[in-house]
């Protein structure tokens, strides 16, 4: 079956999608469009999508990268840990090299320090089973799409009576962000390409408040160039016609009511908290944190650490870059001092970033 | 860090884990999120877990609606002739 999905790469239909899209009767109207998923960035940037649009039409990124949106003084706390005697820190590979106000986990490790790199939590719950006298401690971050992942080896820790494994939690939940940003008058958002696989878990109806409160347009769209297009035309249509709703472009993977299993393992570990994005700052409701039943896993209580208050790099925009309001470019330090190799600012450091997209198809 | 990519299920094993294949390459994925999934379906998987189904009539029915574009823009075609 995959072969068919080689057909959402066909060039001629993507020829054929940006002519419906031109032939739509925008009369000149300037219309902006915000994805809110760092695959999406990539892929929009990968493929050349905004070139395809008409000039009028303006995609900017939102706060998509879970690593990007990730405090400072999170990383911050991630380093004071990983220093502790004998712990093993374990972390999805994009976090190694985030700066933190002083050092970051590449550099703690050529310092010594014990950092893995781990594809799965499962993984990471392994190196504690092989290591039982070591502490293990997870770095969970991430959205609705990974943090239940990490539920999920929450549950086999307590299953497999696992007790060195503890986890440093910073995870974030899209539509509270969205909220936010769509209630922010200078970012202007008329349409919103949801996140794909968020909404695999969380399910598309979790986006009705957006057209519903505040008349912005929604599309839930998959990742391959025809289904971005397809999802521009349905956002447009909506805006034109003045019919804000949600449509599911990437019904082969998403339902209205998304992933049940995964949201009780959610419910059952998490509850939502204040969430501290890097750059935007506290939206309401928009992080987790373990309920007080799982608090035993939470990392911070197993070890006394204290960091000095964080320090955002002077010069770096990332905060009105992950807000959509301002591009890589107006950064005086993009491209010259701030580079994937060296980055300053976190939406330099994973590829799905703002301006490591804009550097690496530049 | 959202990569999630679709796989085959070629084998269910014990602890809700199966093995997926892609392209030639296999390994070990955990159904914990995805328990009623089954051989032969085609899963989104991200780190190291099946996350939803891929519903293969979903995906034709959505490449049919580009068809669908398609034949609305020939009608258009044919009125500016
Ligand atoms: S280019 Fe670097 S310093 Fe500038 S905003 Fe982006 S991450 Fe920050």
């Amino acid at each position: 079956m995959l072969k068919y999905l080689q057909e959402y790469r066909s060039p001629k239909d993507a020829l054929r999608l940006q002519e419906k899209i031109r032939r739509l009767p925008l009369n000149g109207r300037r219309i902006t469009l915000m994805e809110v998923c760092g695959s999406h960035t990539m892929a929009i940037h990968k493929f050349g999508i905004r070139e395809l649009l008409p000039e009028t039409v303006r995609l900017i990124s939102g706060p998509g990268c879970p690593v990007c949106v990730t405090g400072m003084e999170y990383i911050d706390t991630a380093l004071a840990l990983a220093a502790q005697q004998g712990v093993i820190m374990a972390t999805f590979g994009d976090m190694v090299k985030v700066p933190g106000s002083r050092s970051s986990l590449q550099l703690a490790r050529s310092e010594g320090c014990d950092v893995r790199v781990v594809y799965s939590t499962l993984d990471a719950l392994k190196l504690a089973r092989e290591n039982p006298a070591r502490p293990v401690v997870f770095l969970a971050i991430g959205f609705e799409t990974t943090a239940p992942t990490i539920a999920a080896s929450l549950l086999e820790a307590r299953r497999q009576s696992i007790t060195n494994y503890s986890v440093l939690v910073a995870h974030k939940t899209m539509p509270p962000a969205m909220r936010a940003l769509a209630a922010d008058p200078g970012i202007g958002v008329q349409g919103y390409i949801c996140p794909a696989h968020v909404s695999a878990v969380i399910g598309w109806k979790a986006y009705d408040f957006l057209p519903q409160e505040f008349g912005v347009a929604c599309a839930v769209t998959g990742f391959e160039p025809l289904d971005i297009l397809q999802g521009v035309y349905l956002l447009l249509r909506q805006v034109i016609r003045d019919e804000p709703r949600v449509d599911n472009e990437y019904s082969r993977v998403v339902s209205p009511d998304g992933n049940p299993a995964a949201l009780d393992m959610l419910k059952e570990v998490f509850e939502p908290c204040d969430g501290n994005w890097r750059g935007v700052g506290m939206i309401p409701g928009s992080g987790l944190t373990l309920r007080s039943s799982w608090r035993e896993y939470d990392a911070t209580r197993r070890f006394a650490v204290e960091c000095p208050p964080a320090q955002e790099p002077p010069g770096c925009i990332c905060g009105d870059i992950l807000k959509g309001r301002r591009d890589p470019v107006h950064c005086r330090l993009f491209g010259t001092v701030c580079t994937p190799e060296h980055p300053v600012g976190a939406c330099m450091v994973s590829a799905e970033g703002t301006c490591a997209a804009w550097y690496k198809y530049r | 860090m959202c990569v999630a990519i679709p796989m085959k299920i070629q084998e269910l094993r014990e602890n809700n884990l199966c093995v997926a294949e892609i392209g030639g390459v296999s390994r070990e994925i955990s159904l914990m999120l995805l328990p009623d999934a089954r051989v032969d379906d085609y899963v989104i998987v991200h780190a190291g877990f099946a996350i939803e189904k891929l519903d293969e009539k979903e995906a034709l029915a959505t490449i049919d609606l580009f068809r669908e574009l398609d034949e609305s823009l020939r009608m258009d075609e044919t009125d500016h002739e």
